[in-house]
């Protein structure tokens, strides 16, 4: 079976790099420009990992993750924050709020990559 | 008039005043009776009957030379912020309740001295009080039909009766409190109640016969003018008139001091030292006042009756010649007014003066130490009832014995010479601290037995002897000790020549006994006090030096013989608290000494507080020159007191200062560091997407459809667009925000320029197709920097293009000169402004949560650098609120 990602930014230009990255590892890509977007598609669909930026418009990062945490049929699904916020703090925090993994922007594609399938093999 | 119907007007009239008093009493706190027009107008029981009869008659016989009388006080009044107050505030630390007593206090507790001043005030005042008596006699006279009635038996002259009930008035408000010091609030209301009544109906009796009688003051003084002596009485002749005129002002300069009344008035009854500043000029202006038509009453008096017989009475003879009964009355009750006030002030005054500094240090002080507390209080009360009584009815048969062969003005005058002579202790004592008690008592003799000799001898002696013999050829005929020509000096008046002479040697002996003898310790410690006032009374109680050995216990008892068991506790409870000190303390200090003889004071005198207190403690004599060391000490303490305080304060100050700036830095670095962080996140943005796309480029092993590769390569110049205009805009609102940034103002028109920014903008607007209508083609010129507002316009077209939909987009810019400013609105039919952004919109990388652009459009920081651009230049910017569809964005720029 097809791994699912879920991938969670306002910025197009990045949106379309991740996409085509992942969907050339052969997973299935869902796309939400922000957190409320995203926890609707979450809904319908249960993806094996969900990669999230903080700053984005209505409901961002640290609230969507907030929401997946108190959803029960998600809770086999692993957060990834992928975020240019890369203060101590803001890593602490997104860590505390259950995020299983904390990667910076700007990334490279193959890092990002290999961070991801690791965690969910 | 009928003599019941006189004297049912007085009974009414006085039952008035009982009620007055009665009610001020009731409502001591009353605003009614504290205020600075109640203090001002009890300063004007200065004028007495002296004034509201005297002053026609020395007007009509003597011209102008009634004014110096007022002409004194009203020089002396501007010097009461600075020397009344002084006074004041002496006497409110100290608690003390007379002249003789603050004479005394400042010499040292001195008894002698007290009793001295009060002896002095005595003869000065009793025949001035008899004069008062005098006046209510005559005029009642006057007003009563049956002439012969007044019969020379006491017991039929209704004018003892009148005095009788002065007196039970002045007993029964003045004595009400066995501590002197404490406001008479009932009495002060009546004198001041009275003091309108008597202006108000001698300004009546003015007008009437200025213009009713005569036709106005010019009809007077075209008649009067042609009289034979007029231009002596009007105009001051020579040197020895300016002379004359010179010491009467100087008298009643002092007088308006010293008169024991005007210190009862104006010191011990004052309530707040705020009311001088009232007083300095409505007292003025009630002096006056009363003496606007003094020269026309006793003119048109002169011109009605021929002589000047009876001159005193002008004002009541004018209106019973024209047969104003009406009129009389008032006039008549006015003049008793002035005589109510003054005789119940001045006996109130007196009787304290007698009882605390003659007759308790003098007699009673034994008796009071066995006493139980009521009856100590009791007997004071009694004594100063007993005074009050003696001191009207002594004036009574002075008036009877004395007095109908006077005149009230020269009675006036007798009195201020003599009260006089207690200026130089008091005005120097007040400045000069080697003034010694020696000084002022030899001072106040030599002056008070000249002013005998030179004044009151010379009367006496030719109403006994009948003849002028004495004031002829002087004492043992020696021509150089003439009573009113002494050493020569012929020209001046009587009362002028003994002031002089008085006032000269007084001054001398003060001077010369004060530098050859040194007071003892105690005095000088007074001096001290006095004299440098503004620093004592920072000190308090610790400004009495003393030292030697005593026990609270004793001390305690002494209160208690005047206070009462509970006061006395009490007041030592508060002692304790002030200073600190354990309630079982029980050794005194020289503070405890000072605070209980200041307890004592307001009831029995300084004097005898000290001689009380001495007599249960064992005190140790100082050296003159140890107590100013002490002195000098304490005053240092608490100089350096203050200074520490001051600076005390100023580090507060400074550190709270500091605090504040800290913060402000604080607060800055915090914005500071959030914009830097918002900052490397809006610059991270395209460069992660720089980044990621250029490496999906690189890895040759991918076969990258040729479209898909295009638009990656796309987005990598979007990106690098977004990262420039970003960094652009970053700098450019740096430099706005801390200012460096210097506008090129120039004269511009308006129209030009919003015409460039349309159509720099209308390729994007074209593209959308979105409308831009420019609706006032007006042109207008003013100065601002082109290219700057240029930004402003283009920014807010493409904000309203990116909100406008596509085709239906419709933007209006428009513009109206309003109130010396320029408003410029950008309209459009777009999606409009949601109200929870309404306060942000203008905030540096404030993003909408409403927003759905997409992302690479703006930098969040167009709206913030219009703001600044737009405030640089003075202006304003905002959105409308309230708009139905769309968005209407303001900015104003002032004309220049």
């Amino acid at each position: 079976m097809k791994k699912k990602i879920l991938i969670v930014d306002d910025e197009p230009n990045i949106v379309m790099s991740l996409e085509y990255t992942f969907k050339k590892q052969d997973f299935e890509v869902f796309i939400a420009r922000d957190g409320s977007e995203a926890l609707e598609i979450l809904k319908h669909h249960i993806p094996d990992v969900v990669l999230l930026d903080i700053m984005m418009p209505n409901v961002d990062g640290y609230q969507t993750l907030t929401q997946i945490k108190k959803t029960d049929s998600l809770k086999n699904t692993k957060v990834v924050f992928l975020t240019a916020k890369n203060k101590a703090s803001d890593i602490e925090k997104g860590l505390k709020l259950g995020a299983d993994k904390y990667l910076n922007k700007p990334f490279s594609v193959k890092k990002i990559v290999s961070e991801i399938l690791e965690l969910i093999a | 008039m009928n003599n019941y119907a006189l004297i049912s007007i007085i009974v009414i009239y006085l039952a008035v005043l009982f009620y007055i008093a009665f009610l001020a009493e009731k409502k001591r706190q009353s605003k009614w009776v504290n205020n600075p027009y109640v203090y001002t107008l009890s300063l004007a029981v200065y004028c007495s009957a002296w004034t509201y009869y005297g002053s026609v008659g020395i007007a009509a016989n003597s011209g102008i030379n009634f004014l110096p009388i007022y002409l004194g006080p009203v020089i002396a009044v501007p010097l009461w912020i600075v020397v009344l107050r002084k006074i004041i505030r002496i006497s409110k630390q100290h608690k003390i309740s007379s002249i003789a007593d603050f004479i005394s206090l400042r010499y040292g507790n001195n008894r002698f001295l007290g009793a001295l001043v009060t002896i002095v005030c005595l003869f000065g005042t009793l025949p001035y009080i008899s004069l008062q008596l005098k006046a209510v006699s005559e005029t009642f006279e006057i007003m009563s039909d049956d002439t012969s009635y007044i019969s020379t038996a006491v017991i039929d002259d209704s004018t003892f009766y009148v005095a009788l009930l002065l007196a039970v008035f002045a007993t029964f408000f003045g004595t009400q409190n066995t501590d002197a010091s404490e406001k008479h609030k009932g009495i002060i209301a009546t004198v001041a109640f009275e003091s309108v009544l008597k202006l108000v109906f001698f300004l009546i009796i003015g007008v009437y016969v200025t213009y009713y009688l005569f036709d106005g003051t010019t009809d007077i003084y075209d008649q009067i003018s042609i009289s034979q002596n007029f231009k002596q009485l009007t105009t001051l002749n020579g040197v020895e008139d300016g002379l004359n005129w010179l010491f009467l002002i100087s008298l009643s300069f002092m007088a308006v001091f010293l008169l024991p009344r005007q210190f009862q008035v104006s010191v011990l009854e004052n309530n707040r030292e705020k009311h001088l500043k009232k007083a300095i000029w409505l007292f003025p202006l009630y002096l006056l006042l009363f003496n606007l038509f003094v020269i026309f009453i006793a003119w048109a008096g002169k011109l009605t009756f021929g002589s000047t017989k009876n001159a005193e009475y002008y004002s009541l003879l004018l209106p019973l010649e024209n047969n104003n009964s009406f009129l009389a009355t008032l006039v008549f009750l006015g003049g008793f007014s002035a005589v109510i006030s003054m005789v119940i002030v001045s006996t109130l005054a007196l009787s304290t003066m007698v009882s605390n500094n003659l007759i308790i240090p003098y007699g009673f002080l034994d008796k009071f130490i066995k006493n139980q507390p009521e009856r100590n209080s009791k007997y004071i009360k009694n004594i100063r009832r007993i005074s009050i009584f003696t001191i009207i009815i002594t004036a009574y048969f002075f008036y009877v014995l004395f007095s109908k062969e006077l005149s009230l003005y020269s009675i006036g005058l007798i009195s201020f010479v003599i009260i006089a002579q207690l200026a130089p202790s008091f005005f120097l004592g007040l400045y000069w601290n080697r003034g010694s008690s020696k000084a002022a008592i030899i001072g106040v003799l030599v002056g008070f037995c000249i002013a005998v000799y030179t004044l009151i001898l010379p009367f006496t002696l030719r109403v006994y002897t009948g003849t002028d013999d004495f004031t002829q050829f002087g004492l043992f005929n020696v021509t150089n000790l003439k009573p009113y020509a002494l050493f020569g000096i012929d020209f001046l008046s009587p009362p002028a020549h003994a002031f002089f002479w008085s006032m000269t040697f007084n001054i001398m002996t003060y001077m010369v006994v004060s530098l050859l003898a040194k007071g003892n310790y105690r005095e000088r410690n007074y001096a001290e006090m006095f004299v440098d006032s503004k620093n004592f009374t920072t000190l308090q109680d610790s400004a009495l030096v003393w030292k030697g050995e005593a026990y609270v216990a004793d001390i305690k008892n002494v209160l208690i013989r005047f206070l009462g068991e509970k006061r006395a506790t009490r007041a030592l409870g508060i002692f304790f608290t002030k200073y600190k000190l354990p309630k079982d303390t029980q050794l005194a200090d020289a503070r405890l000494i000072n605070f209980s003889e200041k307890l004592l004071t307001g009831s029995i005198g300084s004097a005898s507080a000290k001689i009380l207190i001495a007599s249960v403690v064992k005190e140790e004599r100082v050296s003159l020159v140890e107590v100013l060391k002490i002195l000098e000490e304490s005053k240092e303490n608490i100089v350096s007191n203050k200074v520490l305080l001051e600076k005390s304060n100023e580090l507060t100050q400074l550190s709270s200062k500091l605090k504040e700036a800290n913060e402000e830095l604080i607060s800055k670095d915090k914005q500071k560091d959030e914009f830097l962080d918002t900052v490397a996140h809006e610059l991270k943005t395209p460069i992660t997407g720089i980044r990621a796309a250029t490496e999906l480029l690189m890895d040759e092993e991918d076969d990258m459809p040729k479209e898909i590769k295009a638009q990656f390569l796309k987005n990598i110049l979007q990106d690098s667009d977004r990262l420039g205009r970003l960094i652009h805009n970053i700098l450019d609102f740096e430099k706005l925000e801390t200012g460096r940034l210097n506008l090129d103002l120039e004269y511009h028109d308006i129209q030009k320029t919003i015409v460039k920014a349309i159509s720099s903008i209308a390729q994007i607007a074209a593209k959308k197709e979105v409308q831009i209508i420019n609706k006032n083609t007006h042109s207008f010129k003013t100065n601002y920097d082109e290219d700057r507002i240029l930004q402003v316009l283009t920014n807010l077209l493409s904000n309203a293009i990116k909100f406008c939909e596509s085709k239906k987009g419709k933007i209006i810019v428009d513009y109206k000169l309003g109130n010396e400013r320029i408003e410029i609105s950008v309209t459009d039919n777009g999606k409009g402004i949601p109200e929870e952004d309404f306060d942000y919109i203008f905030d540096k990388f404030y993003q909408s949560k409403h927003q759905n652009t997409r992302k690479p459009e703006g930098s969040g920081l167009g709206l913030a650098i219009t703001k600044q651009i737009i405030e640089k230049h003075q202006g304003k910017i905002w959105a409308t609120k309230g708009v139905k569809k769309g968005a209407i964005l303001v900015f104003t720029i002032p004309f220049k």
